[in-house]
C-alpha cells in the first residue's frame, strides 16, 4: 500500500477508474458527482485519454457504447435524474453484452427532486429501469477506500462477463473525505476482447456490435443466454459484509452511508443490552441472499433501514422467505434517519412481542 | 474474359431486404466501392441506424456497430475516440438524424469528430411505414399527415445540410441525389470526398443523399425518381455547400 | 480523547470548508481515523457553509453528525442553529468580532476570540478560521503544531506555500488568546 491520502469520495472514484486501465469517460455535469468530471478533464489528457463532456446524458451513454463496442476500458457518471435519461443506452448495452462501469450518485427524487443523499433509486438500479430483461451488477460501497476498491473491481467484473457494473453511491460518499490507501498496482484482468470492432484488418470476418434479433427464436437463445450469465454472476459474484450477526436479537439491513449510520446505532443499542447484527449488501445486485437464510432463525426479526419507501426490504422478504418479521423504517427526500429514531425502532420491535 | 462489373469487396454477399426500387442498395454500393478504392476496408468501422437500414451492418464486410435510434453520432464518437486511427462512419435516414438524434449529429458536427455521416433522405418515415419525417415536404401526404403537411400544424422541413454547414467543425458538407446516373455518379464522388476529409484528419464530414420510398410513397420505382426530382431539389437544392475545394 | 466530533459552520467564502479539511488531514498525520463531510448545495460564495469532521481513535461510523464535541461558528445563525446539539462539557469556539451574541449554554466551555478582527489587523483576513482552529489545538491537544503545518503544506495549493509562516502565526495567536 502507498501513501494514506485524504481525498474526497468522487475524486476516489476517478482515481481508481485511471487506476483501472480506464481511459475513455463520456458525461454530463451535475450535482452531486460534478467532481468526478473535474479530476478526469484534467488528468485523462495526461495520460493520452480521452474525457468528452456530451451535450447531454443520452449522448454520453450511446458514446460509452461506442467505446466499449470499440474495446475499451469505458465510464460514465451521473445523479439520478441523468441515470433515467441514460435508461435507454444501459438497455442497449445490457442487450449487445458490452463492459462498462457507471457511477450513480444518488440524489433524492422524484422528478429534479433534490440533490441530497437517498437511496430511491434502488428498483431502478437492481430491478432493471430500461426495458427488457437485463441485469447489471450493482455495488454499493460504504467507505472512501471502499469505492477505491470497488471501482477498480467494477471494471474487472464488467470486463470478466461482458456487462454493465453500476457504483451507487449518494452525496455523502460522493463529497465526504476520508482516508484512502491506493495500491501500487491494479489486479487488472486481462480479457481478450476478439469481439470488439476494432477493424478487421482484413484478417478476419467482421465483427458486429448489435442489440436486435428479429428472428424470435434467436432472440429467445439470446435471452436465454443473458439469463445463464446472471445465474453464473449469482454464483461468483455477491459481495456482503454481516456484522455483529452471531447471537444478535435482531439483524438490520442497510448499504451505503446507512450502514455507516447502523454501526453507531449497533454500539448505543449495545449498552441497553440489544446485541444488533448487520447485513450490509455490497452488492445490490446479485442480492446476498445466503447471507439473510443463514441468520433467517434470528430471534426477534429482520429490520430493512434505507432512505426511499421501502425498495430493498422487498428483497430482505424475498430471501429471509416469511421465517422471521421483516420491518422496515425509511427516511426521503434527502432527509437522515438519527440514531435515535433507528434505536427507538429497534426497541419497538424487540419488545413488541 | 475481362470482368467489368463485380461486387465491391466491402460488400458482403447476402441478399439485401429494401424494397424493390429502393435506393439503398445503391447508397450501400457506393460506400463499398469507395472503402474499396481507398482501400480502407479493413480499417473501417460503421454504424448501422434505427430505420430501414437496422441491419445494414450485414451488408458491409468492416465492423459495424448498430446504434439505438438517432444515437449514431455519439457511438461513433466513443468508437473514434478509441481508434482515432481508424475511419468510422454512420449511415443514417431522416428520422433518426433530423428528429430524435438532432442534438448528437448537431453536437458531433460542432466537436469536429473525425467521422463521416451518410444521410439518406427520402421525406418520410420508412420502416414503421410512412409516417411524417422531419424533412417531410409541405402537403406531402404520409400516414400521419393525411391531409398533407401543413406548416401551422407540422411546422417546416428541416434543410439538414444548410443548418450543419453553419458549424466550425463540419468541414465537408454536400447534397447529392439517387434520381438518375449522373447524380448517382456525382454521389459517390462526395461520399469518396467525404472519407477522405475524415482521413485527412479534417473534421466532420457529412454526405445527404436524397433517395426515394416507393413503398410508402405509393409510386412506381420509375414515378419515384420523377417525384424526387421534380419535388425535393427544389426544396433541397443539390451542390457542395462545404469543403468543396480542401486539400485531401 | 476516544473521538472528536466537529461542526465547523459559518459563512461560505469565510474558509469554513478548509477549515475541516486541515482539521481532518491533520488528524489523519496524527494517526487518527478521519472524515470530513461538507453541507453540499448550490451556493458557492455567501451562503451558509457548515461541515462535519470526526477525529477518532477508533473506525469511523457514521460521518453525519447527530451531535458534536466541539462545535465552531463564525457568524450568528450558525451558533443558534447548532448550539444546543453539542454535548454537555464540550467546547464552542466562537469568532465574536461577527457572532454578537454569547453563547448561552453554561454546560460548555466557551472561547470566544475576535478572529476576523485579530485577523483583519495581521492583515489577510483568510486568517480568522486558522485563528479560531489554534484555539482549538490548544484547548484539546489532539493535533500538534507540527502536523497541523504539515497539513497546511498538503492541503494549500503550492502557490500559497510562501503564507504558511503567516498562517503558523495566527494558529499560535489563536492559541494564547
Amino acid at each position: 500500500m502507498g501513501e494514506k491520502l485524504l481525498m474526497k469520495g468522487n475524486e476516489v472514484i476517478a482515481e481508481a477508474a485511471l487506476r483501472a486501465g480506464c481511459r475513455c469517460y463520456f458525461g454530463y455535469p451535475i450535482t452531486p458527482q460534478t467532481e468526478i468530471a473535474h479530476y478526469l478533464a484534467k488528468k485523462m489528457p495526461q495520460v493520452g485519454g480521452t474525457f468528452i463532456q456530451a451535450e447531454s446524458e443520452i449522448a454520453a451513454i450511446n458514446m460509452v457504447y461506442g467505446a466499449a463496442g470499440a474495446g475499451a476500458r469505458v465510464m460514465t457518471s451521473s445523479s439520478s435524474p441523468g441515470i433515467s435519461l441514460k435508461q435507454e443506452g444501459i438497455s442497449y448495452i445490457s442487450g449487445a453484452e458490452l463492459p462498462a462501469v457507471i457511477v450513480n450518485i444518488v440524489r433524492c427524487g422524484p422528478g429534479l427532486g433534490g440533490i441530497l443523499p437517498a437511496q430511491c433509486d434502488y428498483f431502478q438500479a437492481v430491478k432493471g429501469g430500461g426495458h427488457g430483461d437485463y441485469k447489471m451488477v450493482v455495488l454499493a460501497p460504504s467507505s472512501v477506500q471502499e469505492l477505491y476498491e470497488l471501482t477498480v473491481e467494477a471494471f474487472n467484473i464488467a470486463d470478466r462477463y461482458r456487462i454493465l457494473t453500476m457504483i451507487m453511491g449518494d452525496g455523502i460518499l460522493g463529497q465526504m473525505m476520508e482516508t484512502v490507501e491506493f495500491r501500487d498496482e491494479e489486479e487488472i484482468i486481462k480479457v481478450d476482447k476478439d469481439w470488439a470492432t476494432t477493424g478487421t484488418e482484413m484478417k478476419r470476418d467482421h465483427n458486429t456490435i448489435t442489440s436486435i434479433y428479429i428472428n424470435p427464436e434467436v432472440l429467445e437463445k439470446h435471452n436465454q443466454k443473458l439469463q445463464a450469465k446472471y445465474r453464473k454472476i449469482e454464483e461468483n459474484e455477491v459481495r456482503v459484509e454481516t456484522f455483529n450477526c452471531d447471537g444478535a436479537d435482531i439483524i438490520v439491513a442497510a448499504y451505503g452511508t446507512v450502514a455507516r449510520i447502523i454501526k453507531n446505532v449497533i454500539k448505543m443499542a449495545e449498552k441497553e443490552g440489544i446485541k444488533v447484527g448487520l447485513i450490509r449488501p455490497i452488492t445490490l445486485w446479485p442480492f446476498p441472499v445466503a447471507a439473510f437464510e443463514k441468520y433467517s432463525e434470528v430471534p426477534k426479526a429482520f429490520l430493512s433501514v434505507e432512505l426511499n419507501a421501502g425498495q430493498m426490504v422487498e428483497d430482505v422478504r424475498l430471501a429471509v422467505n416469511g421465517k422471521r418479521p421483516v420491518y422496515f423504517h425509511g427516511r426521503m427526500g434527502g432527509m437522515l434517519p438519527t440514531q435515535k429514531e433507528i434505536l427507538d425502532k429497534i426497541k419497538e420491535i424487540v419488545k413488541g412481542d | 474474359m475481362a470482368v467489368v462489373f463485380k461486387r465491391p469487396h466491402a460488400l458482403r454477399d447476402v441478399p439485401m431486404h429494401y424494397c424493390p426500387g429502393c435506393t439503398h442498395g445503391i447508397i450501400h454500393r457506393l460506400i463499398a466501392e469507395v472503402l474499396d478504392e481507398l482501400d480502407i476496408e479493413g480499417k473501417t468501422i460503421g454504424v448501422s441506424p434505427v430505420g430501414c437500414t437496422y441491419n445494414n451492418y450485414e451488408y458491409f464486410n468492416c465492423d459495424m456497430q448498430q446504434a439505438a435510434h438517432g444515437r449514431a453520432p455519439a457511438v461513433a464518437t466513443g468508437i473514434k475516440r478509441v481508434h482515432p486511427d481508424k475511419v468510422v462512419f454512420t449511415y443514417q435516414g431522416d428520422g433518426d438524424l433530423a428528429a430524435i438524434g438532432t442534438a448528437e449529429i448537431v453536437h458531433a458536427a460542432t466537436r469536429g469528430e473525425k467521422i463521416t455521416t451518410i444521410f439518406v433522405n427520402n421525406a418520410i418515415y420508412g420502416m414503421t411505414s410512412g409516417q411524417m419525417a422531419p424533412t417531410t415536404l409541405i402537403n406531402q401526404v404520409t400516414t400521419t399527415t393525411p391531409y398533407g403537411r401543413k406548416p401551422e400544424l407540422h411546422g417546416y422541413p428541416i434543410r439538414v445540410c444548410e443548418l450543419l454547414s453553419t458549424l466550425d467543425g463540419a468541414v465537408f458538407v454536400e447534397r447529392v441525389s439517387m434520381h438518375d446516373i449522373k447524380n448517382i455518379m456525382n454521389a459517390k464522388k462526395a461520399i469518396k470526398k467525404a472519407f477522405q476529409v475524415q482521413i485527412a484528419g479534417k473534421g466532420f464530414s457529412i454526405v445527404e443523399v436524397l433517395s426515394t420510398c416507393p413503398t410508402n410513397w405509393g409510386k412506381s420505382p420509375d414515378e419515384a425518381l420523377k417525384w424526387l426530382k421534380d419535388n425535393m431539389i427544389p426544396m433541397y437544392p443539390l451542390g457542395n455547400f462545404k469543403g468543396k475545394d480542401l486539400e485531401v | 480523547m476516544a473521538q472528536q466530533e466537529i461542526i465547523i459552520s459559518g459563512f461560505g467564502g469565510q474558509g469554513i470548508l478548509s477549515a475541516g479539511r486541515l482539521l481532518a488531514y491533520a488528524g489523519m498525520l496524527e494517526g487518527k481515523n478521519v472524515s470530513w463531510l461538507p453541507s453540499y448545495g448550490p451556493e458557492m460564495r455567501g451562503g451558509t457553509a457548515n461541515c462535519h469532521v470526526i477525529i477518532s481513535d477508533d473506525p469511523i461510523g457514521s460521518p453525519i453528525l447527530n451531535s458534536a464535541t466541539t462545535l465552531m461558528v463564525m457568524n450568528g445563525p450558525s451558533l443558534d442553529k447548532f448550539e444546543n446539539i453539542v454535548e454537555s462539557g464540550g467546547i464552542i469556539i466562537s469568532d465574536s468580532s461577527l457572532v454578537t451574541r454569547s453563547p448561552k449554554r453554561t454546560d460548555v466551555k466557551v472561547y470566544e476570540i475576535p478572529a476576523t478582527q485579530m485577523a483583519s489587523d495581521m492583515g489577510n483576513l483568510t486568517y480568522a478560521n486558522i485563528i479560531l482552529l489554534g484555539k482549538f489545538l490548544e484547548v484539546t491537544g489532539i493535533i500538534s503544531k507540527e502536523a497541523f503545518e504539515q497539513a497546511l503544506r498538503k492541503v494549500l495549493p503550492e502557490k500559497y506555500h510562501y503564507m504558511i509562516p503567516d498562517e503558523m502565526k495566527a494558529l499560535e495567536a489563536g492559541m494564547k488568546y
